[in-house]
């Protein structure tokens, strides 16, 4: 069948929009190269988008500029991306992150982000975890507000801009970007042939459940770290879109994957995150050499102390990546018993410290204000003059919505190509932290900025041409499909307003929480994952007796709202642990210590889970494949679990000695004088 | 003892827009680390009142709990503020009452949460963005100095969290006036080197009528900026940089 031809008007005259779910750094970008590509957009987000999860983000966002005269490239990038996920991650994509990411910075300069600026009125770059390099643009340690903000401008900005037929008459009354704030992702509306044709979404403020047609739709609804309660995301980070997609068919990749970051601060609510950057800076971590020590932290003199991850890794120092500083902290504390003493509580905790006290003042205040603000508002406590008191939390869903891409000729992406980003719904696109494209089995810090605006960059055009081949409009759909869709979301909430059980879904999320935190994080042994699996079912089951807290109707109702996060939260943790459970190895943030070595031979490959419902009253399971067929605008594509590490060799991962990440910079940075004033952290302070 | 120390809230509730309000008292266990965000997901896990009947948990809005997303903004002990940032052992040390209500200058959807789509839609009112060619590769953008961006940086740190129009009283139900939030928006892309560029259009946009004239200079918005925006030199700046137009206006016609 030949593709349409009026590319802003179905065959009945309406406005042929594509659907974005999500409003974070993905999303927005996703939309704006949409609108640039003439294709107006419904953008769905759970909140006002200006407040996505994306501002949580801090240290900063890396390109390799090399404005240091270090001889960083993209090239570097790329290796040390490949290396610090553990050779998980498909090259080709992250070529073309590493290749975009100075364009991008650039981007976001013109937008108006307030970067830091050398003297000359340049951008300034600060370290990240696993480098050596200054790859690190930045705006203060509020980064990721900053970009957002940036984004959300301009698509409000689209906001304004009216519609142009195919004849660049303006259409009266419809602008390019509607935006739908406050509605929650119920799911996906699916023709005969599977192919996703809209969504449905329900208005949170008088819980209104309505269908949207989309001549595609993608989802940038970002992690899911509630399902282990207490992390570092934002409480609407549950994963609940993703988690229905999946169980509308979408496969989800790499579940197992989850980033633990090594610094954040206790709370009762959140573990908030004192971001890389401290380390980046030149903040070290360490303990007191006697374990009894009850001084207060800056009264132990610098011989008494452990710089343990200098000691360790003398190569990245402070710096090694995030599942490794983790692992080392969580030893200390746990293994070791060496957690420092706190004067509060009267004993020892788990955690150690993170010392910027050595560096002046105005430094601090100019590149780390907004991260010491929070510890010092929500720790009570003075991080200029006080070692700062750190633990690790969750923070990074690697793992995500599998996603397709097609490989240039000279190893990168095919530009363009509706391949990029595309699940295996067609149709349906996924994006971000959503997705599980770039980081393999570890994300390096300040990746992910990168990740979630490139892949935007890559989304949006893909979605143009995907919407440009599409014989049939979902705008020309029949309304049957939209209503069917609509009756089946509705019949789910009633069900939920019914629920009058004696569980409290809020508890059961807590105890669900508690399970995935202790025994699916950090160390992993497969006795306890059996167990993690056991008690999901158990949840699972107890799910059903769950007696909503509000019954409200036609009226703002969280408690409905939550039971049906919760639902979806069962079904991802069962990925996640079961994923945990079948790769008996340990690659990056995925740790086994019964299974300490990487194991290429085995385990060299994507995990690719697929949904099996619940039947005959047994819970739900995962199925797990090695390839997959999907259809891609009439075209069969194949696709199986085999990484491409077509552009960098595997090879063993040691952070020991300087420059192993990345075999064209061996030695490390050039010195330069730029480079002097930070050289790792293991030398700073003499 | 710790474990038998109590949390207790009061909270202004109201089922829905346009409907009465209601007070009801909460009592919760002490825990370590405690906010006002902790405690009520406590009444979420177990939504009881203080005299032990069952309600409904009470709606609030938030998103990161730590300050930098603006949503969880409320009135807590009669002084506007984020609530993920609100210490329970600060406010009530000796286990005092703490009171919560919902902001005043925005309506209410419920409970706690109110509807401040008049701040998002006051960003497209003065235009606050830069007029960007295109998201195409350009190469590097216009180099800036320390200064200018140790001067915009904080002005961009604003999370439209609406402390400001609540404590500002010249925002109120007779007035018009846009309040601090998007007047600082203006300075700062006034102050950048691509948006000077149409830095006219968003002083337009702040003259005459709810503009930047509306200020009455009570300063409430620096007591409560929880990012210590500097709003009342960002009004002062516009303020001139408007009346600089208006003259010249005048003079050219």
């Amino acid at each position: 069948m030949a593709a349409s031809k009026n590319l802003v008007r179905s065959e009945s005259g309406k406005i042929r929009r594509v659907v974005v779910v999500g409003g974070g750094l993905a999303g927005l970008t996703t939309v704006i190269k949409l609108c640039e590509a003439g294709v107006p957009v419904d953008l769905f987000s759970l909140v006002p988008v200006k407040r996505s999860h994306s501002v949580c983000a801090q240290g900063g966002i890396n390109a390799s500029v090399n404005t240091k005269g270090e001889g960083d490239s993209p090239q570097v990038h790329l290796e040390e991306t490949a290396y610090g996920g553990d050779f998980l991650a498909n090259q080709p994509p992250v070529k073309a992150m590493c290749d975009a990411a100075p364009g991008i910075v650039f981007l976001l300069d013109r937008m108006g982000v307030p970067f830091n600026r050398t003297p000359e009125g340049l951008l300034d770059f600060r370290r990240f975890g696993g480098t050596l390099f200054h790859r690190t643009a930045f705006a203060g340690a509020t980064t990721g507000q900053q970009l957002l903000y940036a984004l959300d401008e301009q698509v409000r900005r689209w906001e304004t801009v009216d519609l142009e037929d195919d004849k660049g008459d303006r259409v009266p009354g419809e602008k390019m970007v509607r935006k739908f704030e406050a509605w929650d992702f119920v799911g996906l509306v699916l023709d005969d042939h599977g192919t996703c044709r809209g969504i449905v979404a329900q208005d949170l403020k008088n819980t209104e459940i309505k269908a949207f047609p989309g001549d595609a739709v993608c989802l940038a609804t970002g992690g899911v770290g509630i399902i282990f309660g207490k992390s570092t995301n934002s409480v609407i980070n549950t994963g609940t879109a993703t988690s229905t997609a999946y169980q509308q068919g979408a496969c989800y990749g790499n579940g197992e994957c989850i980033q633990v970051h090594p610094t954040a601060i206790p709370g009762a609510d959140k573990l908030r995150l004192i971001s890389e950057s401290v380390r980046g800076e030149g903040g070290r971590v360490w303990v007191p050499r006697d374990p009894t020590e009850q001084r207060r932290g800056r009264d132990v003199p610098e011989s008494q102390r452990e710089y343990f991850l200098e000691e360790k890794y003398p190569g990245y120092g402070n710096l090694v990546p995030r599942d490794i500083a983790s692992r080392e902290l969580f030893k200390k504390c746990f293994h070791e018993k060496r957690g420092v003493y706190n004067r509060q509580s009267g004993k020892n905790e788990n955690e150690v410290y993170l010392d910027v006290t050595h560096i002046p003042s105005e430094t601090l205040r100019k590149k780390l204000a907004g991260v010491l603000e929070i510890y010092e508002k929500f720790a009570g406590e003075d991080p200029y003059t006080n070692p700062m008191r750190v633990f690790p939390a969750v923070h990074y869903t690697m793992g995500g919505l599998w996603v397709d891409f097609e490989r240039s000729a000279n190893g990168s992406l095919v530009t363009g190509s509706p391949r990029n980003q595309a699940t295996n719904i067609p149709g349906l696109y996924a994006v971000g932290e959503a997705d599980y494209q770039y980081h393999g089995a570890n994300r390096l810090g300040a990746n992910s900025l990168l990740s979630c605006i490139w892949g935007g960059m890559a989304t949006g055009p893909a979605i143009a041409s995907y919407r440009k081949n599409l014989a049939r409009s979902a705008w020309d759909m029949p309304s049957s499909l939209f209503e069917r869709a609509e009756k089946r979301e509705q019949k789910k909430y009633e069900s939920i307003l019914a629920m009058d059980g004696e569980e409290n879904a809020y508890q059961l999320h807590q105890e669900l929480a508690h399970t995935m935190l202790v025994d699916c994080t950090i160390e992993r042994h497969n006795a306890t994952l059996d167990k993690v699996l056991a008690k999901i079912d158990e949840i699972d089951g107890r799910m059903k007796r769950v007696g909503v807290t509000d019954t409200v109707q036609g009226k703002m109702n969280q408690g409905a709202q939550f039971v049906r996060h919760m639902q979806n939260m069962v079904v991802l943790a069962r990925v996640i642990a079961q994923g945990a459970r079948n790769r008996d190895e340990s690659r990056g943030a995925h740790y086994k210590p019964d299974f300490p070595q990487r194991d290429d031979e085995n385990f060299l490959r994507t995990t690719m889970a697929m949904h099996q419902g619940a039947e005959n009253g047994s819970p739900a399971t995962v199925r797990y494949v090695r390839e997959l067929d999907y259809d891609l605008l009439g075209t069969p594509v194949h696709v199986t679990d085999a990484v491409d590490i077509s552009l960098v060799k595997p090879r063993a991962r040691k952070y020991d000695t300087a420059g192993a990440a990345s075999a064209v910079a061996q030695s490390g940075p050039k010195a330069s004088p730029a480079a002097q004033n930070a050289p790792a952290a293991s030398t700073e302070k003499a | 003892m710790a474990q038998d120390k109590k949390v207790r809230l009061k909270v202004q509730r109201q089922d829905g827009p346009g409907l009465s309000s209601y007070w009801q008292e909460f009592e919760l266990p002490w825990q370590p680390h405690m906010n006002v965000i902790s405690a009520l997901m406590e009444i979420q896990k177990r939504p009881l009142t203080a005299d032990g009947k069952k309600t409904t948990p009470v709606v609030w809005e938030s998103v990161c709990l730590e300050e930098v997303c603006g949503s969880c903004t409320m009135v807590i002990n009669g002084r506007v503020r984020q609530s993920c940032s609100a210490m329970i052992d600060q406010l009530a040390p000796g286990g005092e009452t703490i009171t919560l209500q919902p902001m005043t200058k925005f309506p209410v959807v419920r409970d706690l949460m109110v509807d401040r789509a008049r701040m998002f839609a006051d960003l497209k009112r003065v235009k606050a963005w830069i007029q960007l060619d295109g998201s195409h590769e350009l190469g590097a953008g216009p180099r800036q100095s320390q200064d200018n961006q140790e001067t915009t940086y904080p002005l961009s740190r604003c999370m439209t969290c609406g402390c400001c129009l609540e404590a500002c009283p010249q925002v109120n139900p007779s007035s018009d006036f846009v309040g601090p939030a998007a007047i600082n928006q203006v300075r700062l892309f006034n102050l950048h080197p691509s948006g000077q560029m149409h830095a006219g259009e968003r002083l337009d946009a702040v003259m005459g009528e709810g503009g930047v004239e509306g200020c009455g200079k009570a300063q409430n918005c620096v007591e409560v900026c929880p990012k210590e925006i500097p709003l009342v030199d960002s009004i002062s700046s516009v303020g001139r940089d408007t009346t600089k137009r208006m003259l010249l206006g005048w003079l050219l016609k």
